[in-house]
């Protein structure tokens, strides 16, 4: 028996910002413009949306510098947890920012390039806004190696390893995405997710493969802390509440959204 | 910049305030983030957010902050502690070893017990609610984003308003007086963190506790 906790598993819809513009494509390819971040996460907000994760895919190929103004317009009108990834390389990139309403910042190339920023990122600003984002591939002999830039480039690295060492270093959140799966809509990796939950004490968020609800149901089963869905609800085929009652009715509490 | 009402926070020099303060200004109010003890000393409305641990806040709140704080307390101020500005209100916390809290508050800081993932992060239900302004409108079970690993756990029933559990039950909510605190962020908690926020600076700002509202789905909590 593990000890009480109401702890209420995450629903958190993921949006492709570029040029700050939500865009959406398959593996950032045929980008099309959906709208303004601050609108549309709006719209999640009052669907229910747990937490929000803003991916900004325009950052790292052509190495810019994320522009701010969209985190900040979004944190005037979204009080729920936000979280940006993509392009930070330096301390200073994170600080920016959270400067500008983001309350988690996502790493992932610069930390493989430098594994210290992950402790000078925990250490400056706490682990709690410190999520480490693992791209992970399947390899033909067993295992996961960690892949970057869309999954285009391997690393040499063991995906579990790696989670554990960024863990030590100071991440307090891992959102762990199976470059395998992303964009199929066939379901998330749940052999991944599981290696990786058991490997670390804190929460994994799961990325990557989400089609229908069931497949979210499966990754809460696997252990994941919450679970993070892009095509499924920006293509309006269900909105946030609908999976969560859902999942609730498959055993999963969930926050139910307080209106005035 | 809102023209409304004043509320002051404290920067205790950890932790994004920004998102606090926007919070704020959303609700119709004018914020200030200040580390000055005389802004400090003349405040009515004040806020004392914080994130990561406990000492590095309570060491900067060492001396000239904190008898600023404490008098504004003694002339009328109403004080919202956040996270770990909630942890700091009370006598101690054993997060380095022991360290003294501002003692506004009864009661002791610990680590959350083994066994359960840490640290709690993420939405998390409200059990035990007390009949007090601060929690007006808010139904039982309602879910707040919490991010700690430490909790207030030998708090007096008399001054706990709410409990949430992970790994145990632990004081989420806590009130004595004019001395307020919350373990979770009301700035990230959506609709339901605005209302206890927007209750805090009513109740401060001299106005009667807001009506209940109608409760439009209860928060699920096991």
């Amino acid at each position: 028996m593990s000890p009480p906790s109401g702890l209420l598993r995450r629903i958190i819809p993921c949006l492709d910002v570029k040029d700050g513009r939500v865009v959406k494509g398959v593996r950032f390819r045929n980008l099309r413009d959906q709208g303004d971040p601050a609108e549309i996460a709006r719209r999640y907000d009052r669907q229910g949306a747990d937490e929000l994760v803003f991916l900004d895919v325009g950052a790292a190929p052509e190495r810019r510098d994320t522009a701010l103004d969209w985190v900040r317009r979004t944190a005037e009108q979204v009080f729920i947890p936000l979280a940006v990834g993509g392009g930070v390389r330096r301390v200073e990139d994170a600080d920016r920012l959270l400067r500008a309403g983001a309350d988690k910042v996502g790493v992932n190339t610069a930390a493989l390039d430098d594994p210290p920023l992950i402790d000078a990122i925990a250490r400056r600003f706490g682990s709690q806004c410190m999520v480490l984002s693992v791209d992970a591939k399947r390899r033909p002999d067993g295992g996961w190696e960690v892949v970057t830039h869309g999954g285009r480039r391997p690393r040499g690295r063991d995906a579990v390893a790696w989670v554990r060492e960024g863990v030590e270093r100071g991440a307090g959140e891992i959102l762990l995405t199976s470059i395998d799966a992303d964009g199929t809509r066939a379901g998330y990796d749940l052999e991944l997710l599981r290696a990786v939950v058991a490997a670390v004490g804190v929460p994994v968020i799961a990325s990557g493969g989400a089609g229908e609800p069931a497949h979210l149901a499966a990754a809460l089963e696997a252990g994941a802390a919450a679970v993070l869905a892009a095509s499924i609800f920006h293509q309006g085929t269900y909105d946030v509440q609908q999976v969560k009652d859902y999942l609730e009715a498959r055993g999963f509490p969930m926050r139910r959204p307080f209106h005035e | 910049m809102s023209n409304g009402p004043q509320v002051t926070i404290v920067d205790a020099g950890v932790g994004n305030l920004g998102n606090l303060a926007r919070a704020v200004r959303h609700l119709g109010w004018g914020p200030t983030v200040t580390d000055a003890p005389p802004a400090i000393a003349a405040a009515r409305i004040l806020l004392l957010p914080g994130v990561g641990a406990f000492r590095p806040p309570r060491e900067r709140l060492r001396g000239a902050m904190e008898e600023a704080l404490r008098q504004a307390l003694d002339d009328g101020a109403y004080l919202l502690g956040i996270c770990v500005g909630f942890q700091l209100l009370f006598e101690r916390s054993d997060e380095f070893g022991d360290t003294d809290g501002l003692g506004l508050l009864p009661g002791e800081v610990r680590r959350l017990p083994a066994g359960v993932s840490l640290p709690h992060i993420g939405w998390n239900g409200l059990h035990d609610l007390a009949e007090h302004p601060l929690l007006a409108g808010l139904p039982e079970g309602v879910a707040m984003y919490f991010v700690h690993s430490f909790a207030a756990l030998d708090v007096p029933p008399e001054v706990v308003l709410a409990r949430a559990t992970h790994g145990a039950a632990f004081c989420a909510v806590a009130g004595s007086g004019r001395v307020l605190g919350t373990q979770f962020h009301p700035e990230k908690s959506g609709g339901a963190g605005l209302r206890l926020l927007r209750n805090f600076l009513h109740l401060a700002g001299g106005g009667a506790p807001l009506p209940a509202t109608r409760r439009r789905g209860e928060a699920a909590c096991s």
